[in-house]
């Protein structure tokens, strides 16, 4: 097998690159007026595909590369803290509140439905 | 963000998110090696705040980072190095009271991190 970290790290610059791609998106077609739509879109495709990854058993080299690689870097933690607090700060702290909320939600959710897709496919 | 400036810039940009997301993702991979789940999730993650809080509010206060920098460090290296699915898949195969605190724990030193990063800043963009 390619050496784990290569594989993790080749993912991940893929999906650093696709997170990029998705938020500027997003960014052109919602823009960030109300929620920054962009990291939570990631997060939650992401969360799917990990579990798509994770739920079907996928070969150990497919979870380095896709899973933890691509999946972990597309999806960000850092961005969406930082993101949560400067609503805070702005002051709209009920919708820093639903941001952070919203992305533990239709992430958990993001897990069970590819765990529902595994077990039909 | 890709607009304008040419096919030249564009590659340019591409490579410096790669090269960052590609660390960032090997070194949230070693971390994972040496604290067990959902422990080096949660690692990578509060440095990873910490780091682009600061980097975050000196940018707004002082500005003396190039975009290129940007580009490397917070949209490439933190924003791989850093997870939301893993610490969610984590936090959905942990026992329901460990899964709740990893939340929690997540959620909570994330926040702090970033105030934190952000009072570096403004003590290093004060002077």
């Amino acid at each position: 097998m390619v050496d784990p970290s290569l594989l993790v790290g080749l993912g991940a610059a893929v999906g650093a690159l696709l997170r990029h791609g998705t938020g500027s998106v997003v960014a052109a077609r919602l823009g960030d007026r109300d929620l920054p739509y962009g990291t939570f879109t990631v997060n939650v495709v992401g969360s799917f595909v990990l579990g798509l990854v994770a739920f079907a058993g996928a070969s150990t080299s497919v979870q380095f590369l896709v899973g933890t690689g691509a999946c972990g870097a597309y999806t960000t933690f850092s961005s969406f803290s930082v993101e949560t607090v400067r609503l805070w700060e702005a002051g709209r702290r009920l919708r820093a509140g639903w941001y952070a909320a919203v992305n533990l939600v239709g992430a958990l959710a993001a897990l069970g439905l590819a765990r529902i897709v595994v077990g039909v496919v | 963000m890709f607009a304008g400036n040419g096919w030249g810039r564009t590659m340019e940009v591409a490579l410096l998110i790669a090269i960052g997301g590609f660390v960032g993702g090997t070194l949230r991979h070693a971390i994972a090696g040496v604290v067990a789940a959902p422990g080096g999730t949660l690692v990578a993650n509060v440095l990873g705040c910490l780091a682009l809080g600061f980097l975050t509010y000196e940018a707004e206060l002082a500005g003396t980072l190039s975009e290129e920098t940007g580009y490397v460090l917070s949209t490439g290296f933190l924003s791989s190095f850093t997870t939301y699915s893993t610490f969610a898949l984590e936090t959905m195969q942990s026992a329901p009271l460990l899964g709740a605190g990893n939340v929690v724990a997540n959620y909570g030193l994330g926040a702090i991190a970033v105030l934190l990063g952000r009072s570096a800043a403004m003590t290093v963009t004060e002077g």
